[in-house]
């Protein structure tokens, strides 16, 4: 019917998700522009690769209520099979250009996730939780067995400037490597966003929501899991081979459970509710392993508080947050609460000073003792083993800590009048 | 022609024998409510038929298909479909996504991931023609756990007959209702299964009675009377299983 169709055309969201995609396409552009030192534009390839390993994730987790703990398995093993790819192209035994190497990752990711998916995906819930766990760790025991496939604790290397160069294109600098990834990452995101929008990922979230409601709409849940699985297991492998194209070199770590938790762990910060999430929880995840571990050798502990905090207060990640404060500001009620916010920041941050230079002085008496008990942090000379120091940092952190709770309860009483306005205000444009 | 068929159905739970030996045979097009007081294992006869559970002995046809021990999407796709006591819908897809989901299997387009919804045309009519006839069209896209309980029943509903199943089993459709709400879903219930084969579990005798061509009474696993409304309102074992009791008569006339 012609009617329905001009419906869907004429929906306002359209121009905005133009938008969105031109915006998105010229930051992958225009971003080794400006950020051009060679530690920006390898984390901005590594970025890429986290998006789309993130994304593939959440088509598990977001939108199927899988919730895997073996997901770098198939990142892992495609950056495996993408990494002997490219070795036996540079060493001439088959002929594939550099530029589909990652395509042969997703190849080989697909391939084991048809292969494991088969039993993972015949539980959901707690039993397909567990099953991942155990999938990832023999996968993890035999990197250690197989050192033929695997190369054992040095990993397998390569080279990916192989061939003639293609209009000057080697892959031998990062940029190049760069905009490899960021083609790759525009067109992965693209797919997985269209697969959103098709009847099989629908009734993946019909799955998520209700799966005994499906299998009484005529689908088998099972094969809806397997099928989607398989596809997140094609995007995981392309990350995979991304990743090996990226560092030319591929060790046991990346089937780790270390690195399947970081998956989860960041597309839970970014947020699984929204396709978008994961792309925010990528670039998190690169900038805490790449910076975050510089600043500090406590980040691990750091990432932890946040995302307990994040699981406690904001379970929809930072994707909601987002969501909840653009719908904010379609009510124009943005405004009434940027003091709040600013209060919230700024009693934060002198709580997590205090609790950080507290934290700080920790890690170096257990692992700098031997430079003796000053630190720096923060621009702060600090004594790990004077009172002061510690009696400091602890004013400091429940001062803010109690400045917080002034600032948190003047936030949610100005929270919930928005609400209560925004309410009154649908109810009221119903009724025109 | 006879569309569903029990011969002799027996289920156990352990020892404990839950249904024993049933038989029935519905007509096609014919509506029949079933009745029974709490326990007697109305609920558990329509979890056999839709195969949420499988039955320890008997067969089970739907039409010329033996359905006992096949899965429920494959009795689903056989053309027999099923709603819950208690609501069982889609909490965070909006409601016209509910219903296109429920009519996408029927139209053919399984598990493809090569199309995209906006552009199937034929389940986009079908669930807003849907969303028009369980009154929910100005509810639209709104999610399904935001939804009143009313609606959320209808939601259920349209749910359950989306994919044009020819057997509709409702499970206890108007409960938790108030009258009102009752008396007008019923109505809704009615026109929305026009022609098709209907099977209604309910608590309500006046619900049944206007709703049924036929009423099969279920006491302690077993059907003790299957006819139409007046013959079973006079059937003495009925009467003394059932509907002697004076709650029961007054429902029936209320």
């Amino acid at each position: 019917m012609a009617l329905t169709k001009t419906h869907y055309e004429f929906k306002p969201y359209n121009v905005a998700r133009w938008l969105i995609w031109s915006l998105f396409t010229l930051l992958l552009v225009v971003l080794p522009l400006v950020f051009t030192s060679n530690l920006s534009v390898t984390m901005l390839t590594q970025m890429g690769v986290a998006m789309i390993a993130c994304l593939s994730y959440n088509m598990l987790l977001g939108q199927g209520g899988m919730l895997s703990f073996g997901h770098a398995v198939y990142t892992g093993l495609g950056s495996y099979i993408a990494m002997h790819a490219l070795n036996a192209a540079s060493n001439g035994s088959v002929n594939i250009p550099v530029t589909l190497i990652p395509l042969v990752g997703g190849v080989g990711g697909m391939f084991f996730a048809i292969l494991f998916g088969y039993v993972t995906t015949r539980k959901s819930g707690t039993t397909f939780a567990m099953i991942t766990m155990g999938m990832g760790e023999l996968v993890f025991a035999m990197s250690l067995m197989f050192s033929e496939f695997f190369g054992g604790e040095a990993g397998v290397s390569g080279n990916r400037v192989i061939g003639q160069a293609f209009w000057g294109i080697t892959y031998g600098p990062p940029v190049q490597v760069y905009y490899l990834t960021a083609a790759y990452t525009l067109v992965c995101v693209a797919l997985m966003y269209a697969f959103t929008r098709t009847p099989l990922g629908r009734i993946l979230n019909a799955v998520r929501d209700n799966p005994e409601r499906v299998e009484f709409i005529g689908y088998n849940t099972q094969h809806v899991r397997y099928l989607s699985f398989i596809i997140a297991g094609f995007f995981a492998g392309i990350a995979g081979g991304l990743a090996a194209v990226n560092f030319e070199i591929v060790t046991a770590e990346v089937v780790g459970a270390g690195r399947s938790g970081a998956y989860l762990l960041f597309t839970f910060l970014g947020g699984a509710t929204f396709f978008f999430g994961p792309l925010i929880g990528a670039v998190l995840m690169v900038l805490a392993f790449v910076l975050l571990s510089e600043f500090t050798k406590a980040w691990l502990l750091y990432l932890g508080l946040v995302f307990l905090f994040m699981v406690m207060f904001a379970p929809g990640g930072i994707a909601s947050l987002i969501m909840m404060n653009l719908r904010l500001a379609a009510f124009g009620r943005l405004r009434q609460m940027w003091v709040a916010y600013v209060g919230l920041a700024v009693t934060a941050l002198m709580a997590l000073a205090g609790a950080a230079a507290m934290i700080e002085m920790v890690y170096h008496l257990q692992l700098n003792a031997a430079l003796g008990p000053e630190l720096k942090f923060a621009g702060v000379g600090l004594n790990a083993e004077s009172l002061n120091s510690w009696f400091g940092s602890a004013f400091v952190m429940l001062t803010g800590l109690g400045l917080f709770e002034l600032a948190r309860r003047q936030y949610v009483h100005d929270w919930d009048e928005t609400q209560v306005f925004i309410e009154k205000e649908i109810k009221r444009r119903e009724a025109l | 022609m006879i569309a569903l068929e029990l011969k002799d159905v027996r289920k156990n739970f352990g020892k404990t024998e839950i249904i024993r030996g049933v038989n029935l045979a519905v007509q096609s097009g014919e509506r029949v409510g079933i009745i029974g007081p709490n326990g007697a294992g109305k609920s558990t006869l329509f979890n056999l038929i839709s195969g949420r559970l499988d039955p320890s002995s008997g067969e089970i046809w739907l039409g010329e298909h033996r359905i006992d021990g096949k899965k429920p999407f494959e009795i689903n796709r056989l053309g027999l479909s099923r709603s819950f006591q208690i609501t069982n819908i889609f909490p965070k897809l909006s409601v016209f996504e509910n219903l296109r989901c429920a009519v996408l299997w029927k139209l053919g387009y399984k598990y493809t991931f090569f199309k995209f919804l906006a552009d199937l045309e034929d389940a986009n009519d079908a669930a807003e023609k849907l969303m028009e006839e369980i009154r929910l069209d100005k509810k639209r896209d709104v999610l399904a756990m935001n939804l009143t309980y009313a609606e959320q029943r209808a939601l259920e509903i349209g749910i359950t007959i989306a994919g044009g199943a020819e057997v509709i089993l409702l499970d206890e459709p108007t409960a938790g209702m108030s009258k009102s709400e009752t008396k007008r879903f019923i109505q809704l219930i009615r026109e929305v299964t026009e022609g098709k084969t209907l099977l209604t579990v309910e608590h309500d005798m006046g619900v049944v009675f206007g709703l049924a061509d036929k009423i099969a009474v279920v006491v302690y696993g077993e059907v003790i009377a299957f006819d139409t409304p007046e013959a079973v309102r006079a059937n003495a074992k009925v009467q003394e299983a059932y509907l002697g009791s004076t709650v029961a008569e007054s429902q029936a006339h209320g």
